[in-house]
């Protein structure tokens, strides 16, 4: 073994050794990559917890005539990808599933969209798979055809199991696929006495749209036009993130401007989302005020993004290599005005929610989310924030342009409805400083790296700090600069987790008011 | 609380005029009105959203249709929660084939006379995700489409003006 780094490496080698789990490493995409034999895989899983690391993703991937399986773990000062190979006759390996319990819902996706059985999984039942495909059949198995077999109309998935609770006064309310709202659909079955929620249970995937495969033979500015469609609301993190993974696999470095307009960009989705939850979550517990003028600020933000560069939510903005819009001089000088404006705006309204007793009588101490549940499922973004999870790629794996900037990192422990709100209003001022020192130290030079033709099966991993958390895609490339397998982790994936357990013992008329505060999103999750 | 009132009164009122679009400014929005309401309805309507699979970037900008400055509801264009109340169904997303039951069931638990309008380009013709195993495309594979809205997404005023298309005053 060689390429250790770090200290944590270097620790969770011996502890390895020490378990004579045997480990091929290597380099890849300036991150560790570990080599281990499918029996080892809940072991390494054991160890890893051990050493408090966070599992970031997991995704397997079809070779000749093997399934290879990875899995992504986080440490504060970096990351560790592990591989395993199996026998394509009959793909199984351990589930790490009981030691990082959010790994099982990637697993189950595996395992319905590979046929890749995961050992002693602790939650058995069909994840992605409703009734669109048949048993036997697996989409993201190279033979399977992306026009698969469908019915003419596919069934409803009836036949799920859900948990079951009984005793006095216990009754259950479903909810979904179609909410009441202007919202994405999922199905929620809750549990309740009175009013309380006992048990909150996500049945997700309605609108899985097939994105893993359907990038499947795409050339690289085709993925970033899907990867642009994974969340309209993380519409500039998913592109950034599909092109980082794929310029890595290319070995391409995007001009230093560029890397600075992709930054702006991600910044403005990130302040136009806030904007967007904020009063969304004020008006979920009926605080209209809050709403009507933070849609307002929300709508001034997205027209000037729509006038200086041609896109309300800024889709197709960024390209492989870099961008496609530039900050001229006077568009410059526009933001700049805008940021001073939405300060001076901000500074007025704040104190109106602060002051409200009211809003705070709603907002403090519902949909409680404690520092330990949320490392336990490795929650992320403002959720994880609210919560202690003093994590930011932007901050502590840094990419350009964050890394020739100071990136602050706002962390609570109060995990509450009101802490996710403050740690918005907390990031909002925070992207406005980073915009502020982007557009000064905006350097000059080329907005596109020309493209040029990655190695054949070369691969990359990427991370990216979205609005709503770190994202992590994967890309491995064919022989002739199409895309063999594209998969991305949305934060959403840790959301939905999270949202479970935050629900617990509130009302269930605070179920919005919850669940807009984290905010997940669906489609990010289904793929 | 004076806070509240002096903001609000700072504000102002920031709605904005909207005007009717006509045949030739509906065509270089691209919407296509194929059946209007007819005139019993045409002081109000109760619109349902349904996202079908949308990437979620449609219901951005159909929530701003509530924001002050554009402000549906003056036009008698309001948002309900059941099917059941709605004369118009706003169907987002291509169809996934998870939500193609869904979809239909909302479609008959909707009272005739009704209206589906197609919104953004999956919704129209299954924009950058089409049929696959995993997508029925287009929202008019699945159930009869009336008007199109077409975009990615459609800006919020596009969806007033084919909103107000769909009202013959």
């Amino acid at each position: 073994m060689s390429e250790i780094h770090s200290n944590w490496q270097l620790a969770l080698q011996l502890a390895i050794e020490a378990e004579a789990i045997q480990v091929d490493s290597s380099v890849a995409n300036n991150l560790t990559q570990w080599t281990i034999a499918a029996d080892d895989w809940l072991r390494f899983a054991a160890i890893a917890q051990q050493h408090h690391l966070r599992w970031a993703a997991g995704w397997a991937e079809q070779g000749a005539n093997t399934f290879l399986v990875n899995a992504c773990f986080a440490h504060q000062e970096g990351y560790l990808w592990l591989c395993t190979e199996l026998n394509a006759a009959k793909p199984a390996l351990p589930s790490q599933a009981t030691i990082y319990p959010a790994a099982s819902r990637s697993e189950r996706h595996t395992q319905d969209m590979f046929g890749i059985h995961f050992i002693d999984h602790p939650d058995p039942r069909k994840w992605t798979r409703h009734c669109a495909w048949q048993r036997h059949e697996y989409p993201l198995r190279k033979e399977f055809p992306i026009q698969g077999t469908p019915e003419a109309i596919t069934p409803p998935n009836m036949d799920y199991q859900f948990v079951k609770a009984r005793g006095a006064g216990v009754y259950e309310i479903p909810v979904g696929p179609i909410h009441a709202g202007i919202i994405e659909p999922g199905h929620f079955r809750f549990q309740a006495v009175g009013e309380t929620i006992l048990n909150l249970e996500e049945r997700l995937a309605y609108v899985h749209k097939g994105i893993e495969k359907l990038a499947e033979g795409r050339t690289p500015d085709e993925l970033v036009r899907l990867a642009a469609r994974i969340s309209g609301d993380s519409t500039v993190a998913h592109s950034w993130a599909a092109c980082r993974a794929m310029e890595q696999a290319g070995g391409i470095t995007i001009p230093e401007r560029a890397a600075f307009v992709r930054g702006i960009l991600c910044e403005r989705e990130r302040i136009a989302n806030h904007l967007g939850d904020i009063g969304a979550i004020c008006n979920d517990v009926g605080f209209a005020f809050a709403q009507m003028q933070f849609s307002r600020l929300r709508e001034q933000w997205q027209r000037t993004s729509a006038n200086v560069f041609g896109h309300r939510l800024l889709m197709d903005r960024i390209v492989p290599g870099g961008v496609s819009v530039d900050v001229s001089v006077e568009n410059g000088t526009l933001l700049t005005q805008e940021i001073n404006a939405l300060r001076k705006a901000l500074n007025e309204l704040i104190p109106a929610l602060d002051l409200n007793s009211s809003l705070e009588d709603r907002l403090f101490t519902s949909g409680y989310l404690s520092p330990s549940t949320a490392t336990i499922y490795g929650v992320l973004g403002y959720v994880g924030r609210a919560s202690g999870q003093d994590f930011d790629v932007r901050r502590d794996m840094p990419y350009a342009p964050y890394d020739q900037l100071s990136v602050n990192v706002a962390v609570e422990e109060q995990g509450d409805v009101a802490s996710r709100v403050w740690i918005r209003v907390k990031e909002v001022f925070a992207s406005l400083k980073l915009l502020a020192q982007m557009l000064s130290q905006l350097p000059e030079g080329e907005l596109v790296t020309a493209w040029h033709k990655p190695e054949e099966y070369n691969e990359g991993l990427a991370m990216i700090e979205g609005w709503r958390g770190e994202i992590v895609t994967y890309v491995r490339f064919t022989s002739d600069n199409k895309i063999s397998r594209f998969y991305t982790r949305d934060p959403s994936h840790f959301g939905f987790l999270a949202l479970e357990k935050i629900v617990l013992n509130n009302i269930v008329p605070d179920f919005p008011v919850c669940n807009k505060s984290v905010n997940p999103s669906y489609s990010a999750n289904d793929l | 609380m004076l806070r509240l009132f002096a903001k609000i009164l700072k504000t102002g009122i920031v709605t904005e005029t909207i005007k009717r679009p006509d045949a030739s400014e509906l065509e270089t929005l691209g919407i296509e009105v194929k059946r209007q309401v007819d005139k019993y309805f045409s002081g109000s309507i109760a619109i349902r959203a349904v996202d079908a699979g949308s990437c979620n970037g449609c219901e951005l900008e159909i929530h701003a249709l509530n924001n002050p400055l554009y402000d549906v509801e003056r036009y008698g264009i309001h948002f309900v929660a059941s099917p059941r109340h709605a004369d118009v169904l706003l169907v987002t997303g291509p169809v996934s084939r998870h939500m193609q039951t869904a979809l239909l069931r909302t479609y008959e638990a909707t009272p005739n006379p009704k209206w589906v309008i197609a919104v953004g380009d999956c919704a129209a013709c299954g924009g950058e995700f089409g049929v696959s195993y995993a997508s029925c495309g287009a929202v008019s594979n699945v159930i009869p489409v009336d008007l199109v809205i077409p975009g990615c997404p459609p800006t919020p005023e596009t969806l007033v003006k084919g909103l107000l298309s769909l009202m013959n005053k």
